[in-house]
């Protein structure tokens, strides 16, 4: 049961961090359509987060979890997101949170999590715990519109001018080694599956391999070799950028505890 | 039209058939490089609160509109004919939208 609950905990949490990061480019949009676009995708995600967020709160069942606790009230070893979700949107090796956003980054971070989850969502909607199949049956057509908006400025932008194209590319140099977390086994995913509650990633692997080989190709772009470090933020060990993330989007609610507006 | 901008991303007007509506009515206009990315913008733009069930964009350069100072000679003369107006019929209810 706890490994069912930290399984809806990993999936609500890649949506929170994803949507506030995204949420970053709110007024600062390179157009303004761009901008709006982008607070969609980020509403979507924060939507997707606060069912999965109730949910965990019904599985633990204990009277005291609620979707503003795991939300506001949790600290960086404590949340289970990939850790490819919370760096900035930048590919300079120390940047900072507002600083030097580019927007190749974005679009690249979006397409790579978007390919995963339409295969994730599609197969959770057979999942033997009802309410999560029915949160994935919705997630997956914000999810679906996601990846055909970031995959389409993945195109434009690696097929564009030499400066997009050169920019792009680095995106996806810095961004893929961090999907490796995908394919990596945790005792939580590993149980969930088990139950039939979740997914085994690692079945969607060459699905994923194929749609992200076929749009890099589109796109003129390569993909690097394999390798490298290989992430664990969903085991709660997180790079130095989840602390950031949280210290903004958690600081209201802990200055005034069970405000309303 | 000169600027970089205006060149590469033109601009576009957006239609958009609500729910109930018949017809695509005209919502607004956006900037895009292309028609298909024009729809995607128009989707994000113009269609957040379920405005819509169906978007058509149309390059703004393709549309050919009176000019206003021609607004007199075109539209005034109309405005004492009122015998053109249906308005002395009663519409049978079996009828319905006109």
């Amino acid at each position: 049961m706890a490994a069912h609950a930290d399984y809806v905990l990993h999936l609500a949490d890649n949506a929170v961090i994803l949507g506030q990061r995204n949420a970053q480019w709110c007024g600062h949009g390179p157009v303004l359509e761009e901008d709006l676009a982008l607070a969609n995708n980020s509403l979507d995600l924060i939507g997707q987060a606060r069912l999965l967020y109730q949910h965990v709160a019904a599985l633990r069942h204990d009277g005291r979890t609620t979707e503003d606790l795991l939300a506001y009230f949790r600290d960086v070893p404590d949340f289970k997101n990939y850790t490819l979700l919370e760096l900035p949107h930048s590919t300079a090796l120390a940047p900072t949170a507002s600083g030097n956003r580019d927007y190749a980054v974005t679009m690249a971070r979006n397409f790579l999590y978007s390919a995963l989850m339409v295969l994730l969502w599609d197969a959770l909607k057979a999942s033997k715990d009802l309410q999560l199949a029915a949160i994935a049956a919705k997630s997956l057509k914000e999810t679906q519109y996601h990846l055909r908006h970031s995959r389409d400025w993945l195109l434009r932008l690696g097929d564009g001018t030499d400066e997009s194209h050169a920019r792009m590319q680095a995106a996806v140099d810095h961004l893929m080694p961090y999907t490796q977390e995908f394919w990596t086994s945790s005792a939580m995913e590993t149980a969930a599956a088990a139950a039939g509650v979740g997914v085994d990633t690692r079945n969607l692997q060459t699905v994923w391999n194929t749609l992200v080989d076929d749009a890099l190709a589109q796109a003129t772009l390569q993909r690097p070799a394999a390798g490298g470090f290989v992430p664990t933020g969903k085991l709660g060990v997180h790079s130095e950028h989840l602390g950031f993330v949280l210290a903004e989007m958690q600081c209201l609610a802990r200055a005034h505890p069970e405000a309303v507006w | 039209m000169n600027t970089p901008a205006l060149r590469d991303w033109p601009l576009w007007e957006v239609f958009v058939r609500s729910k109930q509506g018949l017809e695509h009515k005209h919502c607004g206009s956006l900037h895009a490089a292309d028609a298909q990315q024009a729809l995607q913008m128009a989707r994000d733009v113009y269609t957040r609160r379920q405005e819509g069930v169906s978007i058509w964009v149309v390059p703004s350069a393709n549309i050919t509109a009176s000019a206003p100072d021609d607004k007199d000679s075109l539209f005034e003369p109309a405005a004492d004919k009122i015998y053109r107006h249906p308005t002395f019929y009663e519409i049978p209810d079996e009828v319905g939208h006109m």
